[in-house]
């Protein structure tokens, strides 16, 4: 559930046609190739859609998709 | 709703110095990349002051063509208003400087400062000079020479701003155009991420103060970028909210031109299509407190903005500060 919001904040904001490849292991700017500002977009388009705050030290910290996934769903808790 | 009382726009001018200083120049001077520049920005080349020119110098040029454009000679101006960061000195104001070179005696002059959100705070304090009956004819420039106070080792700032100025001509109407609403905004506590340290009262300029470049922009990018997303689009819709108007209504947009990143993401979020947002932040870079000015003079000129169009000015900077104002256009 979590997952699928996630990536589709990320398919809209990259243009991406296909998100079936987008797995939790995937990178943003790695093997999406998403640059230091679509990745904070992006993460400020999920702070709004799961109404979370994700502060910069701890955004930098994440390394996958599954990363962000695992974050939100601690904080929601 | 019967603006009996309503201040208009009668007059737009901006002059931006000629040395133009494109990426490729930065190049060769730092370590970036045009490519790099482009992708996060949109800058593609900036305006650059000469050593000789000062904010009043730009803003007088700029407040000669607003006054021309208005047709009213600079005798007729009850009061003058300079938004900048970069005045020519601590003091006299800028605004002083540019009613000496206008020869304007019988206007009042003063300089506010509110970073990259100034013109459009300068432009309402003018607004409720004319609109409570003291003053008929204002002149409200945006004016800076970023350049001056930019580190060259620092590509995080350097590659971003540009020197320009922009000026207006207000006056009171009755014809139901002109300013429908403003609105201003500060957050003092989140001050730190945009400032220039040094030169005033906490930290006086000494040796120490020029050795450890306390004179120059000190900047929290990111920071700023998130708060710029986000603000751009809540200060658009409260000022729209204050005048009954619907985004749908808008016909242009003319943002404060930081970043193309922060105006795509700002126009998303207000779902509002690029084709109605004007942009010279590829030419010109961020000019601070000229930004606005000088793109609504140039989407005026270039015949882009027609009688009752609804046109929204919106910016953001330092202080944190933001504004904006929602105009009919008169002209
Ligand atoms: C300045 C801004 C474009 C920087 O973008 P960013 O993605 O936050 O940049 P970062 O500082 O995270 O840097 C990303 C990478 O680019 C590099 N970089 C930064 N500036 C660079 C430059 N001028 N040229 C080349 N590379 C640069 C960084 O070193 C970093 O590299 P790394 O990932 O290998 O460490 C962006 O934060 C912004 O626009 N902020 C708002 C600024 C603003 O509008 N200020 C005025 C308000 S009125």
């Amino acid at each position: 559930m979590e997952f699928e919001k996630i990536v589709k904040i990320i398919g809209d904001h990259l243009g991406l046609d296909d998100v079936s490849k987008v797995k939790p292991e995937t990178s943003l700017v790695k093997d999406l190739e998403a640059d230091s500002l679509d990745a904070v977009e992006i993460i400020m388009s999920i702070e709004d859609e799961f109404d979370v705050e994700i502060p910069d030290e701890d955004a930098e910290q994440f390394n996958n998709i599954g990363d962000i996934l695992n974050y939100v769903k601690a904080k929601k808790e | 709703m019967n603006n009996e009382n309503s201040v208009k726009i009668i007059g737009t001018g901006s002059y931006l110095p000629p040395k133009i200083v494109t990426n490729f120049d930065l190049e060769k001077i730092m370590h970036t990349t045009d490519e790099w520049i482009r992708s996060r920005t949109g800058i593609e080349s900036r305006r650059v002051a000469d050593e000789k020119t000062a904010t009043s110098d730009l803003a007088t040029i700029a407040a000669r063509k607003a006054l021309e454009d208005a047709n009213l000679m600079a005798e007729d101006l009850d009061l003058i208003i300079v938004a900048t960061v970069t005045p020519d000195m601590m003091f006299p104001s800028t605004a002083c400087l540019v009613q000496k070179n206008l020869e304007a005696g019988k206007a009042v002059a003063f300089d506010i400062e509110a970073a990259c959100s100034g013109f459009l705070y300068a432009l309402t304090i003018g607004e409720q000079f004319i609109k409570g009956g003291v003053y008929k004819n204002a002149l409200i420039i945006g004016a800076e020479t970023l350049s001056k106070i930019l580190d060259p080792e620092d590509r995080n700032t350097s590659v971003l701003f540009g020197d320009g100025a922009g000026a207006i001509v207000i006056q009171k109407t009755t014809d139901n155009t002109g300013i429908l609403s403003s609105y201003l905004g500060t957050d003092g506590s989140k001050g730190e991420v945009l400032k220039q340290p040094a030169g005033g009262s906490r930290i006086p300029s000494t040796y120490e103060s020029v050795k450890d470049k306390l004179h120059y922009v000190k900047m929290e990018g990111n920071e700023v970028f998130r708060f710029a997303v986000r603000i751009m689009g809540k200060a658009a819709m409260e000022a729209l909210k204050l005048s009954n108007i619907k985004i749908q209504d808008i016909d242009f947009l003319i943002p404060h031109q930081a970043n193309i990143r922060i105006i795509e993401a700002a126009a998303k979020r207000l779902e509002l299509p690029m084709d109605k947002v004007y942009v010279n932040l590829d030419k010109y870079g961020n000019m601070s407190a000229a930004s606005v000015p000088v793109a609504l003079d140039e989407a005026s000129k270039k015949g882009l903005l027609k009688k009752n169009d609804i046109v929204v000015l919106v910016a953001f900077g330092g202080g944190l500060t933001w504004a904006s104002t929602v105009v009919r256009w008169s002209k």
